[in-house]
């Protein structure tokens, strides 16, 4: 019923090579996301008369520079700027670069940082009891 | 050589709804270039994945903009859906349909009262909002609230209505069509609102595309791009073409929304006769794992859901893009050359939601 | 001078009923289905905790030994969803917010 989602892997030597012909084809930027996993999956989306194309790049560590594509996309400014202020990822080139200024974040960052999952903290209820399971 | 100013517009400012910065450089009144600044209600929600399991993260998800609200949830449960290839029943997509349409109908009247607001027509922006109250009351009456409306779930609805009191809202809204016409001939034929709307903030259908502009935006400049051709929930059943306009200014854009309004009163009435009887939900066993992009359409333009899932109760990643974010790029480029005096109502053509912006 | 197109509903409004009530003199009737509190019936309630594990905002607490069943009226939202859960038929939805309140609440107390 929903449409066939074309998701291909790419690396970041190739990557600006690849959007250039997505630009010729006549795609339009859709949106450029980062996941953290054991290292950081960035995933550049396209979209065409709802024909939808994903290139996914992996890096181990937000050390690696990887460059912008705001040369092809003049758009994509705002996504790369997030990426770097979430991720701390490294982009150069951008061509509209707020350096670390885009989201004024308190802790520089923070989507980079593992997810921890904290116990549901025990609500306490008089007079304490341990009797109630309260972690799912 | 004239001299440039630099002004800051927002984040607090009267016609903006929720906060954004932007750093005007004018020469006299013209401005040249405009550099925005957002974050300032960014909260995180995406990170809050990792807290709330799955099927809890819908009340999140809803809640991450007040105008959109019910498709934002909707695009969540649509995407996790697919990754566990969970069939949701046929009226649960007519009834989700239903609210969609609803939600547009009180955004696009919503954003008629702030435009009219930015030119300074303040009695037009207290009947656009008068007619909207009459939408919010037949959401309340069939989810239970006003704003967010809660019934959204995976694996379905959570409130079911009645096919007569479906029909009897389908009847209301067609005499609701009648005062839609007159609001709607104020703003497209009066002699004050086309002075300022026209010709404002002209954007080409491919200048449109190559910015990544999404919805009414794109869809005024001459592209007929509207996601809800995806057949996402019932969307495949209802005759429906997307509503465009060839001019690419203020005026067009404001004519394709009004337009839009009609044509959800029109999928509200298709609804209500094609809708068959069933179950509203389906039970949900397991985890998701994998990844998908559901992209839906909500009344700015082309939500973008980024799900990855890795088989336990909380999601590996959830990336959210809402159309505001995608028509910022559309905006700036549409500044350079225009008065300072038309520098709001170029902020309210892209219908700005800020929150979701940035979630 | 030019006839706007505003001014049949200008003097509609100018001259017929006002749209808005005088609020709080003139309440509106609660629409059949509006979310508002949630309410116990604190003698069917078997202090499983069922609806405690389920809340999406962790309004409520729920102790066995002592027989009580808390709610922090400023952190629930209405959701239903401890509604649905509960096996005993024991909570529901009623009409009407909650009152506000001058300072962080502490949780509303229901003993058995």
């Amino acid at each position: 019923m929903i449409e066939f989602q074309d998701l291909r892997e790419t690396t970041p030597e190739r990557l600006l090579g690849e959007v250039q012909e997505m630009r010729n084809s006549g795609y339009r930027l859709v949106q450029i996301g980062a996941t953290r996993t054991e290292g950081f999956e960035i995933n550049y989306s396209f979209d065409r008369n709802l024909a939808f194309v994903n290139l996914k790049i992996r890096l181990a560590d937000n050390d690696q520079v990887i460059p912008s594509i705001t040369d092809v996309y003049w758009s994509a400014f705002l996504y790369e700027n997030e990426l770097h202020d979430l991720f701390g990822l490294q982009i150069r080139n951008i061509n509209i670069d707020y350096q670390g200024n885009f989201y004024k974040v308190t802790r520089p960052a923070a989507f980079a940082e593992r997810p921890v999952v904290a116990p549901r903290p025990k609500r306490t209820v008089k007079p304490a009891a341990d009797t109630e399971d309260r972690e799912k | 050589m004239t001299k440039r100013t630099i002004i800051p517009f927002g984040p607090q400012h009267p016609v903006l709804p929720e906060p954004i910065h932007l750093d005007l450089v004018v020469e006299d009144e013209t401005v040249v270039e405009a550099i925005p600044s957002i974050g300032f209600i960014h909260r995180g929600l995406e990170k809050l994945v990792e807290k709330r399991d799955f099927q809890e993260f819908v009340y999140v998800a809803e809640r991450i903009c007040g105008i959109c609200s019910f498709i934002h949830g909707m695009t969540y449960c649509h995407g996790v859906e697919q990754l566990m290839k969970i069939e949701v029943p046929a009226r649960a997509h007519y009834l989700r349909t239903v609210w969609s349409e609803l939600s547009r109908i009180h955004s696009h009247l919503l954003w008629l009262g702030l435009t009219a607001d930015a030119f300074g027509f303040e009695s037009l922006f207290m009947h656009s909002w008068r007619l909207r109250e009459k939408v919010l009351d037949i959401i309340e009456a069939t989810t239970g609230g006003r704003v967010i409306f809660g019934s959204c779930k995976i694996g379905g609805v959570r409130r079911d209505i009645e096919n007569a009191e479906l029909k009897a809202i389908a009847a209301r809204l067609q005499d609701y069509a009648k005062e839609y016409k007159e609001l709607g001939d104020v703003f497209l034929n009066d002699l004050t609102v086309k002075r300022r709307l026209c010709g404002v903030g002209t954007l080409s259908g491919a200048d449109a595309l190559q910015l990544g502009a999404v919805g009414p935006m794109l869809r005024a400049s001459g592209v007929a791009q509207d996601m809800r051709l995806l057949k996402y929930a019932a969307y495949g059943e209802i005759a429906f073409a997307p509503i465009t306009a060839s001019e690419g200014d203020s005026y067009a854009r404001c004519a394709v929304r009004i337009g839009e309004i009609f044509q959800s009163v029109d999928i509200i009435r298709q609804c209500s006769e094609k809708i068959p009887a069933g179950a509203i939900e389906t039970k949900v066993v397991g985890f998701p794992d994998g990844e998908f992009y559901a992209r839906t359409e909500q009344p700015r333009g082309e939500v973008i859901y980024y799900v990855k899932a890795n088989g336990t109760k909380n999601l590996e990643r959830l990336r959210v893009r809402t159309p505001t974010f995608a028509n910022i790029p559309a905006m700036l480029k549409v500044m350079p050359g225009i008065q300072l005096a038309d520098v709001p109502v170029l902020v309210l053509t892209i219908d700005p939601c800020i929150s979701c912006t940035e979630r | 001078m030019p006839v706007f197109t505003i001014s049949g509903m200008i003097l509609r409004s100018l001259f017929g009923r006002p749209a808005t009530r005088m609020y709080p003199a003139v309440r509106r009737d609660d629409l059949k289905g509006s979310r508002g509190h949630i309410e116990i019936a604190i003698d069917d309630c078997v202090f499983c905790g069922l609806c405690q594990r389920k809340c999406p905002t962790e309004a409520l607490a729920v102790d066995r030994n002592a027989k009580l069943w808390e709610i922090n009226r400023l952190r629930c939202i209405s959701c239903n969803c401890c509604c649905e859960v509960c096996p005993k038929k024991c909570l529901s939805m009623a009409g009407g917010y909650s009152a506000a309140v001058s300072s962080p609440a502490e949780a509303e107390k229901h003993h058995a």
